[in-house]
């Protein structure tokens, strides 16, 4: 599903943040993206959706290679990928189904089949109850989850987090963590980022340990 | 026909959502409408203006006497019979001698020069001829070739010239207007453009968030676009009342004044076509000018 070859990424500044990454992570596999801040963890997510393009090598993303992916063409390559973020991005002016709705009005679905996926993954993290309520009225771990329910409400292929549980407490973290668990027993394939080793050693998922730059230890390839 | 359905919904969820943004902020919202209406109520408003002034000179095309002056030579009672004559014609309604003597006792009176003419040893006027053609439909310039071609006749001179002058000036008015309805258009645009980079500014994190999701280019400019057609029709019909309203207010005087003229003109209002042109102007302008700050400004915003 994702393919890094000799991913190099340098910003205008001069930092370089991934010098020479490869790795690959099969279709239906879930794996924690881990290693000290800065070492270029949430760099290599953004190469996965497009947020930044790589100074050198390759990014194969569900067998597209991303540098053929024209400006003009993003919009329809992130639709296939459900982003989770530390601090949820939410519409604090929308209510939690408006939120959770907004990638599949993006997809002009038809109101019906909107309504019915939208209950659906709100079903999924448990806050169907919550859904005429505005994100800023629930509770961090609330909100993350209604970030969740955004990003897999379009059935994508892929999920990708970045520091899901940054903001919050072991206990939901945990739950947060299982909650991914769940969406990769039906076939999603998740890519998360954490800094939190405590917590995914208490989880049997694949570890890539990113540090300076470079992908170490030998979690490189698939298990 | 499902397409269509959806985009049809789309557009009108967005329509919904810039209306619902507007009435959201009801003060706000207005000052901008104002600004925009006050900019279409100066060209359109001076151009009802215009319109009303050429259809009043057109009513006084008709109407307008002449005057023929004779050679000196020719005495009063020749005079009279050529009135006489030229009475007569089926395109004259009425041909009146101003003799001489009357004539200067007029000048004497009106013109201010009294002193200067006691001056003279003679009386320097000619005997004329004021003629009144008849109704509308009279051939003018060839009554007034007829008459100029007669062997007693010096001068005719129309007294439509002034006329013609006021017609030049209410053309050049019109330029004017035309000139104002451009510059004011480009205004129209700025406002909007402005307020509509500001809205942009205030929803940054809101398109960095669709974009991130997915939402294209289109997704995103779209409800801006909405809210820019919004403002526009919103001050096209602000400016449609004011106009109307504006209108209501000088009916009254402008009648009376009418009256003094002895004229039966009443002012013409805001046909439906204007205000219509008005709406439309409105919208046009309140559109292009959002799109014109989205595409500057929707670019710079992305996700990091």
């Amino acid at each position: 599903m994702i393919r890094f070859e000799n991913v190099r990424k340098r910003y205008p500044a001069g930092r370089e943040a991934l010098c020479g990454v490869t790795f690959r992570l099969e279709k239906g596999e879930m794996a924690f993206l881990t290693g000290p801040s800065g070492a270029g963890k949430s760099t290599l997510l953004k190469l996965v959706a497009l947020i930044e393009r790589p100074t050198r090598g390759t990014v194969l993303v569900a067998d597209q290679n991303t540098a053929r992916v024209p400006r003009r063409r993003i919009p329809q390559f992130r639709r296939q990928v459900g982003i989770v973020f530390q601090d949820h991005k939410l519409l604090h002016d929308r209510t939690v189904f408006d939120n959770v709705a907004l990638p599949l009005m993006i997809s002009s679905l038809r109101r019906r089949e909107l309504r019915g996926r939208v209950r659906a993954a709100l079903d999924q993290v448990g806050l169907l109850r919550y859904e005429n309520q505005f994100p800023l009225s629930l509770s961090s771990g609330e909100q993350q989850r209604v970030g969740i329910a955004r990003a897999v409400a379009s059935r994508p292929q892929l999920v990708i987090a970045d520091e899901p549980t940054g903001n919050l407490d072991p206990q939901l973290s945990l739950e947060i963590m299982r909650l991914f668990g769940r969406f990769n027993d039906v076939g999603t394939t998740l890519l998360i980022a954490t800094h939190d080793l405590e917590l995914i050693s208490r989880m049997g998922y694949r570890r890539l340990y990113l540090e300076a730059g470079r992908m170490a230890g030998p979690a490189a390839e698939p298990v | 026909m499902d397409a269509i359905a959806r985009y049809l919904t789309l557009h009108a969820d967005n329509l919904k959502g810039a209306v619902t943004r507007v009435a959201d902020r009801p003060l706000g919202s207005l000052m901008t409408i104002l600004v925009i209406a006050i900019a279409l109520v100066v060209p359109a408003g001076l151009r009802v203006m215009v319109d009303n002034a050429r259809a009043l000179s057109g009513t006084w095309q008709g109407a307008a006497d002449f005057t023929v002056y004779l050679e000196m030579a020719v005495d009063e009672p020749a005079a009279e019979a050529l009135a006489g004559q030229i009475g007569e014609r089926d395109d004259v309604e009425m041909a009146e001698l101003l003799a001489r003597s009357d004539a200067l006792a007029e000048f004497r009176a009106y013109s201010g020069f009294g002193e200067a003419l006691d001056l003279l040893d003679e009386n320097p006027l000619p005997h004329a001829i004021i003629v009144r053609p008849a109704g509308t439909g009279a051939d003018l310039d060839r009554l007034v070739e007829d008459l100029d071609a007669l062997e007693e006749t010096a001068l005719v001179q129309l007294d439509t010239e002034w006329l013609e002058r006021l017609r030049a000036i209410l053309e050049l008015a019109r330029r004017v207007v035309d000139v104002t309805t451009v510059l004011l258009g480009l205004a129209v645009i700025v406002v909007i453009g402005n307020t509509i980079r500001l809205e942009i500014g205030n929803r940054r994190e809101e398109i960095e968030i669709i974009k991130l999701v997915g939402g294209s280019d289109g997704y995103i400019r779209r409800p801006f676009l909405y809210l820019g057609l919004c403002y526009g029709i919103g001050a096209g019909v602000l400016a449609a009342l004011i106009i109307v309203l504006g209108l209501g207010l000088v009916a009254s005087p402008a009648r009376a004044l009418m009256e003094l003229y002895g004229s039966d003109y009443r002012l013409a209002g805001l046909s439906p076509a204007d205000a219509a042109w008005l709406l439309g102007a409105g919208g046009f302008f309140g559109w292009a000018g959002a799109g014109i700050a989205v595409a500057r400004h929707l670019r710079e915003i992305e996700p990091s």
